[in-house]
């Protein structure tokens, strides 16, 4: 049974506040969620009662902050489907996983080999792959997409050739709300011996997520944009590719031993976890996949697929607007751009009225050069939000609409 | 011909008569389409700002001791902010303008109203401004 909205909503304490003297309507979900009060709740408790680092001491508390981090990474592993927790390497966020795997697995490929990443991809899963390319005189290639925003899929399979290594994709974009269609992705790079990377930063708190049934190599999320702790994320990969893969950063907790005559690596995932992790934020992590999952996630993505199809109607209604991704199959980002009127100006005036969104170019550049834009105002949904929030936010954007007239 | 106080005292006084943040907004917008006519020709990437959402030009010209600016942006906000910039520091001396006090940016309250990042925006039109003075400073103006 789905919980009602006011049960949801009473969860999160920042709904209540008001920004501008307005009530606040936070629709920037898509850069990051607002937390729930046990996420919030846990974070405290552990520097209350638990505070300790994790992986070393024998005594009490380092134990309980071991066994209390270990579990939340079990909880990571059953909520993606993982087969091992050997797979769940946590890092800072999307970010970080994807230069890890970007320096590292970079490392076992030769000069002459190609990377594909997609035109609508997040600054973050292009700039590591420039950077580790250039370092190490690989090709950076590029899949394109449709005037609607989809994956090119036959472009796709023509840039793919014997020395494409890896494929680097997201499952939906930040900018467009595109679902791209990983499986068969994975199916096409499969039967090339291809690797795929997902960038799931933006799906994970949307969509159910099956690692083992999208079967790709690589899953890259952050706690922050599914209701948990900023500073957080995890890296799935498939065990056999950690395994070749060599360490990302040296430090503590990643070695076996250390001498000056040559140092071994500790197994995974600890291989990957150099350094005092986020313990409190990774615990509370656990906690926002039980808020998650005491919903529903379907029940989520429901609810956030009427949202969006209302917003959707209302806006293409309105008139003079321009909307950008697909009509169906899509997430619940809404890009769009009220004709002669800069977004810049649009989304200030709306925050005075307390609405909270997006506007410029979304770390996605590339995409914007795609469209010929500058940026683009963007709502994005979360569990929380309601249909008379986006009511609200309509009758702003009229007033707005008149402000520039 | 007043000063650079005078000009900023002047403004930040217009300001305060609007209780309304609609009121101020829209005072700001109207400034800017106060501002004269900035060619296209003159919307080229040497004489754009970084560090803007929007996109600002902002030029300037030395006469007699005198430094004159000139912009434009597509985003009206932005625009009008410019212009309030403009007016109050063109006509000053490049030392008048290297050494001058933006408080009264702070008097109209419009950093309270800017975001950390858009005020990047303001400050890199500052920041810009201030570079045009000395670079004709060092150009028209022999230290001795
Ligand atoms: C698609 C996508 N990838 C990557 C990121 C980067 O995430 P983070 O900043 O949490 O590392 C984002 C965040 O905006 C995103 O939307």
């Amino acid at each position: 049974m789905k919980p009602e909205l006011q049960d949801i909503r009473s969860q999160f304490p920042i709904l209540n506040r008001e920004v501008n003297g307005k009530k606040l309507i936070y629709f920037d979900n898509g850069a990051t969620t607002q937390k729930p009060i046990g996420v919030i709740d846990a974070e405290s408790q552990y520097y209350k009662e638990l505070n300790s680092n994790v992986h070393r001491g024998v005594h009490f508390l380092s134990t309980q902050s071991t066994i209390a981090f270990e579990n939340a990474r079990k909880s990571v592993q059953q909520f993606i489907n993982a087969r091992s927790e050997n797979e769940i390497i946590f890092t800072k966020g999307t970010t970080e996983s994807i230069n890890l795997v970007a320096q590292s697995f970079t490392s076992l490929l030769q000069k002459g080999d190609n990377i594909i990443v997609s035109r609508m991809e997040h600054h973050s899963n292009i700039v590591p792959w420039q950077l580790a390319c250039k370092g190490r005189g690989l090709e950076l290639r590029v899949a394109e997409i449709t005037s609607d925003g989809l994956l090119d899929l036959q472009q796709l399979a023509s840039i793919i050739d014997d020395r494409t290594k890896l494929i680097g994709i997201a499952h939906i974009s930040n900018v467009l709300g595109t679902i791209n269609p990983i499986k068969e992705i994975v199916a096409m790079a499969h039967s090339n011996n291809i690797p795929v990377l997902v960038d799931g930063a933006q799906s994970v708190a949307h969509l159910k997520i099956d690692v083992e049934d999208l079967d790709c190599d690589f899953f890259a999320f952050s706690a922050h944009k599914m209701y948990g702790s900023m500073g957080v994320g995890v890296l799935y990969g498939k065990e056999k590719w950690l395994e070749k893969m060599p360490p990302y950063q040296g430090g503590g907790e990643m070695i076996k031993n250390v001498s000056f005559d040559g140092t071994t690596f500790n197994e995974l995932p600890f291989k990957f976890e150099a350094g005092t992790p986020n313990v409190a934020g990774t615990i509370a992590l656990s906690e926002a996949i039980r808020f998650m999952q005491a919903i529903g996630i379907e029940n989520i993505g429901k609810c956030e697929h009427e949202l969006t199809n209302y917003a959707l109607a209302k806006l293409t209604d309105m008139g003079n607007i321009n909307l950008f991704g697909p009509i169906q199959n899509r997430s619940s980002v809404i890009s769009f751009l009220l004709q002669n009127i800069h977004p810049y100006d649009a989304g200030t005036l709306l925050d005075k009225m307390g609405i909270a969104l997006r506007t410029g170019t979304h770390c996605a550049e590339p995409l914007m050069k795609f469209f010929g834009i500058n940026g683009t105002m963007r709502i994005s949904f979360a569990a929380y939000n309601s249909i008379e929030e986006i009511d609200y936010f309509l009758e702003s954007l009229h007033k707005v609409k008149q402000i520039f007239e | 011909m007043t000063n650079i106080k005078e000009r900023s005292d002047e403004i930040a006084a217009n300001f305060s008569v609007f209780d309304d943040w609609l009121d101020k907004y829209n005072y700001i917008i109207e400034i800017g389409k106060s501002l004269p006519v900035f060619e296209d020709a003159k919307k080229s990437p040497s004489n754009l700002i970084s560090g803007c959402q929007s996109q600002v030009w902002i030029t300037a010209e030395y006469r007699d001791g005198q430094i004159f600016f000139a912009g434009d942006s597509d985003a009206l906000i932005t625009k009008g902010i410019a212009s309030i910039l403009i007016q109050v520091l063109s006509g000053a001396s490049p030392n008048e303008i290297i050494n001058c006090d933006m408080s009264f940016i702070d008097r109209i309250g419009l950093r309270e109203h800017l975001s950390p990042t858009r005020a990047n925006g303001l400050n890199g039109m500052i920041k810009q401004m201030k570079l045009y003075a000395i670079a004709f400073k060092s150009k028209h103006e022999t230290i001795i």
